[in-house]
């Protein structure tokens, strides 16, 4: 039975546990319910936790553990020169033969399983077993040696206890639950409190995964960053000024050759970003500044909301306006008056990023700018300032740090797009000084490294993981420190 | 700039501060700033104009699609097999391409055409005419050895030409249509056999070569089993860390850490997560590349900070005299959360999870990780088939060279457009529905 079956059953059983709980609980008082410690519900929720939670659990870990002690298990069973000790590729490879015949297994009928069984036990020749697994397409290519015949039979006589064993043992964790529970309900129980509890914890649960989630980013990422050094000096990626990671056919030998230096990415992702900063600032921060000292509320009413449809619309559909639109609109005027502009030109790729933060830098520095207190402004005019006057030596200084915050965050958004620079910057990668030319990004070369098929060894896959750590690292630098402007700042005026 | 510096300097002149050309001066520059701000609004606003107008003008195209009527003789001996019975597989494996070309041949009163006048005719009609004169006959076989009229898909150029992207002017051998085509072409719209109607195609195809049979229903599916992941493991799990963190958690390192993370997880970049999901989900436990499933796990853990920071604003705004009311008549915390607060919180819980799904409808990088841009021509039945997602067709379909699919990357891309509205018109309706004021 498939775990999917037992959760269901649970399901099934934690409905029936609650109407058992109800009766048993209305039948301890003679059916007065006013004697009851907690409503009869509760009582109800009582039983149903007590039948499921420890099944639920026994479920988990043993779908959790099954597969690696299954694979420890075939592993160990194998021959020594197949195992290949010392060669993790070999044994991989000899791995996903096993499991492809351990699938196409259950799918024989009752009597040819048989006669892979009496194969594998010795009483008729393997060879039968062979052709018998050949002609019923189980195994395509190449003849399968007898010991992966055998090994894909343990294996799925072993698939076949585990799940037998654990819908036993569900059913019997099911029930002792339940009898205990059972025994336990009267009506002195406080179950409200111990029901209570256990959705507290379930609470907690769910606000940790937060926590978990970014444990799993930096391990899962870190680890095959490791990974990925092993093969590649860690001074040759950070400091390497080459990058041509040069992919290479699967399973060929020298798949490290390629170089991977970071600089020429990091280099075209803080051009674009620049760029992107460039227009998004002034055009942000203007508008921040019309809007919540100069506009009225009508005006506010109509603008703001507008303003923010550019931060609702998806980044593709900005990569899709770079690429057809606006890099072609680009090219052509820069033909006009004698420049050569490459279609994916940083340009391009840093005005569109640019129109995409805009929003970001208005909407966080219009916050800001509101936040300076009134009365400060009030002294200036007292003073005879004009309003200009007012907000350049008054406002914008008492709000610089907030600003600043403001257009850090906005770079962080800069450095970590995606799919803008993936349609509308360049592929190759680039250390060039013009803005005319194209150049290529980290998040480009993610992408790029790991669409298509993958073979998780190589150096070419690994090295996205290394990008990724490198690009969570800068922009969780840049959020941190940005934060801790915004929120000191804050702080300052409350 | 200049201004206070001149106040200044006036000042230590000994010159009057209302002097009046000093007055002009610092009001003109109070004009200009004001003016600069205006300017870069307008600017913005233009963006938005030129944006929207592009893919509009370019996109709009996509919802019609060029077809000809055919009147097809289904003569029974084509359907027949070997023993002159007509069964289901030898009514899969009729020469339907053979049937769409006579049929064309004969309204074009062409009686023995030459060997290039079959390919040109050929070319008139999409590759995928065969699927749609099959599926007539296997919905209804009782229409073997009739003559029946059918709408069918002209070519990609054919659609491009009725469209006005290709020039009639051109000279031919750079055409990608030539005279005898153009001429023909002129004869069916005369009859009133070719003609633009809605494409139905678009919504209803899967992946395709050919722009005319390409479609975005598998990624339409795979959106949906997407969005439905999302609803179902972000918004439960969310709700309740936003409960556990307003209502329940001491102040101490534990929430200090959560809340530090949520804000940081909020500020990640998306394609982070496409990591997290392809080397947690796919490779650690194995779930099955390209699946719906696991973009809806991914786009769960990216858009769970918004949802929790969404749910707790509108915790945070039910006031507390509801809590102490309830706590007074002797309910429990725990049912002060379930039966007063949260379903007070619920319209703004509601609008939060929709932005959240927005959010999570619109990304594509983090799916591009996890092997959703496939080719799949089939529908996914189920979140564990192969799929892909709108915004992910868009991207493949912007990476196509052929001309038609400009055109339907922007009529992919204002079906996606018009999603969001309508979510996003959603939780506006809805704010403003319940928007108490306490």
């Amino acid at each position: 039975m498939s775990t999917s079956m037992i959760l269901l059953g649970l399901l099934i059983a934690a409905a029936l546990a609650y109407i058992v709980g109800i009766v048993r609980c209305r039948a301890s008082t003679g059916g007065d319910v006013a004697k009851l410690h907690s409503r009869t519900g509760y009582y109800g929720s009582y039983l149903a936790i007590w039948t499921v939670l420890p099944a639920l659990f026994l479920t988990i870990i043993w779908a959790a553990a099954e597969q690696p002690v299954i694979r420890h298990l075939v592993e160990t069973s194998l021959p020594a020169h197949a195992a290949g000790v010392e060669n993790d590729a070999l044994m991989s490879l000899t791995l996903g033969r096993i499991n492809s015949v351990a699938e196409g297994l259950p799918k024989l009928s009752q009597s040819e399983f048989k006669t892979i069984e009496n194969a594998r036990l010795g009483f008729t020749p393997m060879l039968e077993a062979q052709r018998l697994l050949q002609e019923k397409g189980v195994i395509l290519g190449a003849e399968p040696e007898p010991y992966i015949i055998s090994a894909a039979y343990d294996e799925v006589i072993y698939r076949h206890t585990s799940s037998w064993l654990i819908t036993g043992l569900a059913a019997l964790a099911a029930l002792a639950g339940f009898v205990y529970g059972f025994t336990q309900i009267r009506p002195r129980l406080r179950a409200r409190n111990t029901v209570e509890r256990v959705v507290l914890a379930a609470l907690i649960g769910a606000s940790t995964v937060a926590i978990l989630t970014t444990v799993g980013i930096v391990f899962s990422v870190l680890f095959e960053t490791i990974h990925f050094f092993q093969s590649v000096p860690t001074f040759d990626f950070f400091f390497g000024t080459v990058w041509d990671p040069r992919f290479t056919s699967a399973g060929r030998e020298g798949g490290a050759s390629g170089q991977f230096g970071l600089l020429p990415l990091l280099w075209g992702t803080l051009f674009i970003s620049f760029v992107a900063l460039a227009v998004a600032v002034p055009i942000g921060l203007y508008s921040a500044i019309y809007m919540s000292e100069y506009a009225g509320p009508k005006f506010r009413g109509f603008a703001k909301p507008l303003l923010e449809i550019l931060a609702g619309i998806p980044t593709i559909v900005y990569g899709l306006f770079a690429l057809i639109t606006f890099g072609p609109f680009l090219r052509d005027t820069g033909a006009m008056v004698g420049l050569d502009i490459a279609a994916s030109s940083v340009l391009t790729a840093g005005i569109v990023m640019g129109i995409m933060i805009i929003p970001f830098v208005s909407s966080l520095s219009d916050d800001i700018i509101s936040a300076v207190p009134q009365s400060l402004r009030e002294g200036s005019y007292g003073l005879g300032a004009t309003k200009s006057e007012t907000i350049r030596k008054v406002v914008l200084p008492a709000a610089l740090p907030g600003i600043v915050g403001a257009v850090l965050l906005a770079a962080s958004r800069a450095i970590g797009e995606t799919m803008i620079v993936v349609l509308a910057a360049g592929i190759a990668a680039n250390l060039t000084l013009n803005p005319f030319e194209s150049v290529t990004t980290i998040t480009v070369k993610i992408v790029s490294q790991l669409t298509g098929d993958l073979e998780f060894n190589s150096p070419q896959t690994l090295v996205a993981f290394a990008l990724g750590l490198t690009l969570f690292v800068i922009t969780l630098a840049l959020n941190v420190y940005a934060l801790y402007i915004v929120r000191k700042y804050r702080e300052q005026y409350e | 700039m200049a201004t206070t510096q001149d106040t200044l300097h006036a000042a230590a002149d000994g010159r009057k501060l209302n002097d009046p050309a000093m007055l002009k001066r610092r009001y003109a520059a109070e004009w200009r700033f004001k003016a600069y701000g205006l300017g870069a609004l307008g600017i913005a606003l233009f963006f938005l104009v030129v944006l929207f107008y592009s893919i509009i003008s370019q996109g709009w195209t996509a919802f019609l699609q060029t077809n000809i009527k055919l009147d097809v003789a289904l003569n029974e001996a084509d359907f027949q097999d070997a023993d002159g019975q007509i069964t289901e597989q030898s009514i899969r494996v009729a020469d339907y391409t053979k049937m769409a070309r006579d049929a064309l041949q004969s309204t074009l009163g062409l009686e023995s055409p030459t060997r290039p006048e079959k390919r040109d005719l050929r070319g008139l009609l999409s590759r995928g005419v065969d699927v749609q004169i099959r599926n007539k006959i296997e919905s209804d076989r009782s229409v073997i050895g009739q003559t029946v009229p059918v709408w069918v898909l002209a070519n990609g150029e054919v659609d491009a030409l009725i469209k006005g992207s290709i020039d009639r002017n051109t000279p031919e051998e750079r055409r990608q249509l030539n005279n005898k085509q153009l001429a023909w072409i002129d004869k069916l719209i005369a009859e009133g056999r070719l003609e633009k109607q809605f494409n139905t195609g678009l919504f209803t195809y899967g992946a395709s070569s050919q722009p005319e049979t390409a479609g975005l229903a598998v990624a339409l599916i795979g959106s949906f089993f997407m969005m439905l992941i999302v609803a179902l493991v972000a918004v439960p799990i969310g709700v309740a860390a936003a409960a556990y963190l307003e209502e329940f958690a001491p102040k101490n390192t534990f929430t200090d850490i959560i809340e530090v993370n949520i804000n940081n997880l909020a500020a990640v970049p998306s394609i982070v997560f496409g990591l997290l999901g392809l080397a947690v989900f796919i490779n650690f436990m194995g779930l099955p590349r390209s699946a719906s499933l696991v973009g809806g796990l991914v786009l769960s853990l990216m858009t769970l900070p918004t949802v929790i920071i969404a749910t707790r604003a509108a915790i945070r705004a039910v006031p507390p005299s509801i809590r102490e009311a309830a706590l007074g008549v002797g309910a429990s915390k725990m049912q002060t959360l379930f039966h007063h607060v949260l379903p007070l919180a619920l319209p703004g819980i509601l609008t939060g999870t929709i932005i959240g799904l927005v959010q999570a409808l619109g990304e594509t990088a983090p799916l591009l990780m996890i092997g959703l841009v496939a080719f799949v021509v089939d529908y996914p039945t189920t979140p564990l088939d192969p799929a892909t997602a709108l915004p992910v067709q868009i991207y493949m379909w912007a990476s196509s060279a052929e001309r038609g699919f400009v055109e339907r990357t922007m009529g992919a891309t204002i079906v996606l457009l018009m999603f969001l509205f309508v979510m996003n018109a959603a939780a506006v309706y809805l704010r403003r529905k319940f928007e108490r004021k306490w």
